[in-house]
């Protein structure tokens, strides 16, 4: 199974495996990783699983799409470049070893 | 009060939630969860959308995985009933007869499916659990073109309709009431939904009871007579309190609660469909079936049980996917006397702004989900925004606050 990364906000490093298909969020909500609460539970309504991917990042990621940039106006922290909602970010072979950073918070 | 013991009465999303937090907020002692179904703790609003169109797994719906609770110290019994709570000796009574003791014991028991009050209601099938939608999915499986026949035009109903037409079957709704989903949402905006769905080929009929159902039959009150296949009903919940009144706590429509969620009972509180609350935003006692109450709700009572005394305030809100239409609302928008719709209806993504007595009670954001977080912001700071500010030409919401700000 692919393995993604989270840090959290004060720097902790959790690597979970996250079966094909599923989202990075799942990935993180599965497993009980603190950072990411993805109130709507992937339904891209909520804005509550935002995420930055490692400025390092070479990993392909999905396109993101219009309702997703416009929730990303609205997270409880700053919207940067590297920002993502992690609901839209399905998990593949192709996201194995993706690293990403969770912000302070979501609400 | 570390290591106090709690029971959570039901796994569903309010019950798995009243555990996690109990752990994220730092809870030392026994935490057990009992519910009767036999599926892990998990999401129900994809039954009637990506689990019922086959594009997810009851793995892409579990609220964690099953590690997840053991690794946490939480003891999850499946397939189990709580039938009784002896609130003397502080034990829950589980209908294999086994009692399991308790500091404090939460409610989250939900809400059942409504019976149909007709002849023939034993060849209609509801949609609450994944063994409803399993039993639905059989039904359809691999089939086209068969007559579904849905009974109850609410939130359940509609998404149920959207997902079936696009499995390719015929669909008829019928609703009782003179427009669809008259609990949850404005004239407006279920006009738009009916129209959507007229136009993607669903039959929907408003103002219609519906009088019996018959094998591969629904007849209706006015005497029509519909060929059906498969006939699903969504007319609404009533909530799981049996338990609750036998142990001697007030019940009516719901576990009553306070502000606190709590009970009369100081060691017993009830969270999700099964509690009748004070709410703030309705300036009375409510119940609501949302996946934002059941969550929120129960990270108000595990605080509570931690030692907290913040009331539950928490500002409603819902959505539904239906074909391409993301509806959210915020707020609660029943009662209201006034609308005034922002963007463009035609295009299909607008908003419609509710009023009571002049106040904005809440936002519908259809396709306009920018418009749903800024109202959720502003109706939960108390911001004032009048009919007319919003009716004026060119208003955008974000603009505004923007200015406000």
């Amino acid at each position: 199974m692919p393995k993604i990364t989270y840090v959290t906000h004060d720097g902790v490093e959790t690597v979970v495996d996250v079966a094909q298909d599923d989202t990075v969020m799942r990935g993180a909500v599965l497993n009980g990783i603190k950072g990411i609460v993805a109130q709507c539970g992937g339904g891209a309504s909520c804005g509550t699983c935002h995420v930055y991917v490692d400025p390092e990042n070479t990993k392909p990621l999905s396109q993101m799409h219009q309702v997703e940039d416009e929730l990303l106006y609205f997270t409880a922290c700053e919207r940067k470049e590297n920002s993502r909602l992690s609901c839209q970010l399905p998990v593949t072979e192709e996201q194995d070893g993706l690293v990403v950073h969770m912000p302070e918070k979501q609400l | 009060m570390r290591g106090e013991s709690v029971v959570v009465v039901g796994a569903g999303q309010a019950g798995c939630q009243v555990a996690v937090s109990l752990r994220e907020q730092g809870h030392r002692g026994p935490i057990t969860i009992v519910g009767d179904e036999q599926a892990a703790p998990y999401q129900r609003p994809p039954l009637t959308k990506a689990y019922l169109a086959g594009e997810t797994d009851l793995a892409g719906l579990v609220l964690r995985q099953d590690s997840y609770y053991e690794d946490h110290g939480i003891k999850l019994i499946r397939n189990e009933r709580v039938i009784g709570v002896d609130r003397r000796a502080r034990v829950a009574v589980l209908g294999c007869a086994r009692t399991i003791g308790y500091d404090h014991l939460v409610f989250a028991t939900g809400a059942r499916p409504r019976p149909l009050p007709i002849p023939g209601a034993e060849h209609v099938l509801n949609l609450r659990t994944v063994a409803d939608a399993d039993a639905i999915r059989r039904r359809l499986d691999g089939r086209i073109g068969l007559d579904v026949v849905v009974i109850g035009g609410g939130f359940i109903g509609l998404e149920f309709a959207a997902v079936v037409r696009k499995l390719r079957h015929e669909v008829t709704v019928v609703e009782a009431q003179p427009q669809v989903m008259q609990r949850a949402v404005s004239a407006e905006t279920a006009q738009h939904l009916v129209n959507r769905h007229r136009s993607e080929g669903v039959q929907i009929l408003t103002g219609t009871g519906v009088a019996a159902v018959r094998e591969g039959l629904v007849e209706l009150a006015d005497g029509t007579v519909l060929v059906a296949d498969l006939v699903v009903a969504g007319i609404g919940v009533i909530p799981n309190t049996e338990v609750a009144q036998r142990a001697g706590l007030a019940v009516d429509d719901g576990i009553l609660v306070d502000a606190h969620l709590g009970t009369v009972d100081p060691r017993i509180r009830a969270v999700g469909d099964c509690a009748r609350f004070a709410s703030t935003h309705a300036g009375g006692l409510i119940r609501l079936e949302s996946v934002q109450n059941a969550t929120d709700q129960a990270t108000t009572v595990a605080a509570a049980i931690l030692g907290s005394a913040e009331p539950y305030t928490a500002l409603p809100w819902f959505w539904s996917d239906q074909y391409d239409v993301k509806l959210q609302t915020a707020g609660l928008t029943n009662g209201h006397d006034r609308t005034v719709t922002v963007g463009d209806p035609a295009e299909g993504r607008f908003s419609v702004f509710c009023f009571k007595n002049d106040k904005l009670v809440g936002i519908e954001a259809y396709n306009r989900p920018i418009d749903f977080l800024m109202g959720r912001r502003i109706l939960e700071s108390g911001t004032a925004l009048t009919p007319e500010v919003v009716a004026r030409p060119g208003f955008d919401l974000r603009a505004s606050q923007q200015k406000a700000a």
